[in-house]
């Protein structure tokens, strides 16, 4: 029983980094249409930027943080400037292949910058663990952290979108950018804006996610990247809520999968949740269904 | 009639090229002009370019954005593998060649069965969501293939899901992946394997079916109420392009020593959709040339050493943006009509 619920914790803990780098996926798809492919990679960017800053600038975790996100907010915004602002009108089979170029050029840079060379990331959770039922459930102090980050992310972030006034423009832009344009909305400073927050969250998740598992690569944000983008579609891209859903189910059932059925085959049957989902709910769990027009 | 000339004439650029290709490479080797490298990329600039093509089918004539087709391409090369290995230790099956050929179909009709397998409920979604579904599936037969065990000896094949004791000679070891493979591909297979993707994609494409195909990609709905079955006709593109890549995987498998499902990665699918998108979506040729060059490309970059990836990248982008340029597309076109052998994109002849 104690042990079902710590990997419950642990599910919880790693659906919320799922979560948040999901709601970077799930934001830009509603409002520019499109899937960059380059998120998991400002996730990696963002662990590597709080590393230097903790190990070689000599600042404290959280300012790190701080740094980390501001860093990765001027990476998002220089990359739809330069490489998909150029391409609004092209194909969106052209603007995927630039994003995964995106990818590429992202994983190849920290590659030359920091080598190949996994570094040991220092967690920069200093809340000691919480110990329940007389120490027979221990929840580390980063699965609680990871875990307060994402609630309040998630009401922060459903509280701008639905109450302030470039929050409501964002929504606007998602439901019809032409629209939005004739009621003098500025399409591409929203657009940006979008990248930047996508951005920031995904320092955050990259530093909570190298604070729980701590080995630091080039690749590291590609797997959860895919991941994370597959709990956007689970639970329905372009929906905020949805993105919370897929990411904690995913992030359960992984742990669970992982625990209960094999190591080997974790991954293997988070997808394959994910098709059956899919297959029940073809526009995913929150998704609106999309009526076809003839 | 003209239309049809013009294509019939398109096809046979598209084979005299290949074939002009495969000679010159081929003269080249011979007489050792060629550096030992470059030579050793020849089987899988085979393998890439039926991938490119075959990815084509579905992305480009079907419509279908794949993201899982390096997952067919692992079913292929693991059946080839195995193929082989049963041959060659329980039947004892000398002749290199045929052992070969016997690998390739084997690999395409399994991973042909995958193919459907998928196919019934990845066309059943659209766009975007199709998309992440295969990607998905290729993902997961990665991680069910690390889980299989298989074993040959005298008896014959034996397999094991996460159980590696068995009787005889590991073929297939788990995550290890196949060990000891016999290199038995060669160039010249490569070419009839590339020649052969182009006569079914290029007969395909320009049949009755493959005009079906087209409808349903340009307009479903319209297609449907004209009678055309669009299940059938998805499913028909999905795993002809599915059974190309499992032949040219099997291909690939026996082109190395050891086979790990690492080489068929999300990137590798990825990789294939690069080059379909550069060489021009639905275009073969294009398809073709671009596999080609791109594979080489990094061979030809290694004057840059460590910075051939990030060179490799910056061009992608840099490409994708000068193509999607519209000054610069509208002067291409202007002076594609200025040009007596130009195309002309929309409009073309009466047939």
């Amino acid at each position: 029983m104690m042990s079902f619920l710590s990997y419950l914790v642990n599910g919880i803990s790693l659906g919320s980094v799922y979560a948040i780098i999901a709601l970077g996926y799930t934001m830009v798809y509603g409002i520019a249409k499109m899937l960059n492919f380059a998120h998991g990679d400002v996730i990696m960017v963002g662990a590597y930027i709080s590393f230097c800053a903790t190990q070689y600038w000599g600042l404290s975790p959280l300012l790190s943080v701080v740094v980390a996100m501001l860093v990765c907010t001027c990476l998002g915004i220089v990359i739809e400037r330069f490489a998909y602002k150029p391409l609004r009108q092209a194909t969106s089979l052209a603007v995927l292949i630039t994003a995964i170029g995106m990818s590429y050029l992202l994983q190849n840079a920290a590659l030359l910058i920091f080598g190949a060379n996994p570094k040991v990331f220092t967690s920069v959770v200093s809340i000691p663990s919480l110990s329940l039922f007389g120490g027979q459930l221990l929840i580390s102090g980063e699965a609680l952290v990871t875990i307060i980050c994402n609630v309040v992310i998630m009401v922060g972030l459903t509280l701008f979108t639905a109450h302030t006034k470039t929050g409501k423009a964002m929504r606007v832009v998602s439901e019809d950018r032409g629209a939005a344009e004739l009621m003098g909305i500025n399409v591409n400073a929203t657009i940006s804006l979008t990248f930047a927050i996508g951005s920031a969250l995904a320092a955050i998740a990259g530093v909570l996610m190298c604070s729980t598992y701590p080995t630091l690569m080039p690749t590291t944000g590609s797997m959860p990247g895919i991941k994370a983008f597959t709990a956007a579609v689970f639970g329905g891209i372009g929906s905020i809520p949805g993105a919370l859903l897929g990411g904690l189910l995913l992030g359960v059932i992984e742990i669970f999968g992982r625990a209960y059925i094999s190591t080997e085959l974790g991954d293997a049957l988070v997808f394959a949740v994910l098709i059956i989902v899919l297959l029940v709910r073809p526009t995913g769990l929150l998704g609106k269904p999309v009526r076809e027009k003839v | 009639m003209k239309l049809k000339q013009r294509k019939f004439l398109n096809n046979l650029i598209t084979y005299a090229m290949v074939v002009a290709a495969y000679v010159i490479c081929t003269l080249l080797i011979n007489g050792g002009q060629m550096s030992r490298s470059l030579r050793g990329q020849m089987v899988p600039i085979c393998c890439w370019v039926v991938m490119a093509v075959s990815l084509n089918l579905v992305v480009g004539i079907s419509g279908e954005l794949s993201l899982g087709h390096a997952g067919f391409m692992s079913v292929g090369a693991f059946s080839g593998v195995i193929t082989s290995g049963w041959l060659l230790n329980s039947l004892q099956m000398e002749d290199a060649t045929l052992r070969l050929v016997i690998a390739i179909v084997a690999g395409g009709i399994l991973a042909g069965i995958a193919g459907v397998l998928i196919g019934i409920p990845v066309l059943r979604l659209r766009g975007d969501y199709l998309a992440i579904v295969t990607l998905a599936f290729g993902e997961i037969i990665r991680n069910v293939l690390n889980c299989v065990y298989v074993s040959v000896d005298a008896d014959g094949l034996h397999m094991g899901f996460l159980n590696p004791s068995l009787p005889g000679t590991l073929l297939m070891n788990g995550p290890m992946g196949a060990i000891g493979v016999k290199k038995i591909a060669t160039f010249a297979a490569g070419f009839v394997l590339v020649m052969l993707t182009l006569v079914v994609v290029l007969n395909l494409s320009s049949s009755r079916s493959g005009r079906a195909i087209m409808a349903i990609r340009d307009n479903r709905i319209a297609a449907e109420s004209m009678g055309v079955p669009v299940t059938k006709y998805k499913m028909m593109a999905f795993v002809t392009a599915a059974v190309l890549a499992g032949m040219a995987g099997a291909l690939y498998g026996l082109n190395f020593s050891t086979v790990t499902s690492d080489k068929f990665k999300f990137d590798q699918s990825i990789n294939v959709l690069v080059f379909v998108v550069l060489g021009g979506i639905g275009s073969v040729r294009g398809s073709v040339i671009a596999a080609a060059l791109l594979t080489v490309l990094p061979e030809l970059l290694r004057a840059f050493s460590e910075y051939r990836m990030l060179v490799y990248a910056i061009v992608l982008i840099l490409v994708m943006l000068a193509t999607n340029n519209p000054l610069l597309k509208g002067w291409l076109n202007a002076l594609r009509e200025h040009l007596p052998f130009g195309r002309k994109q929309k409009g073309g002849e009466p047939a």
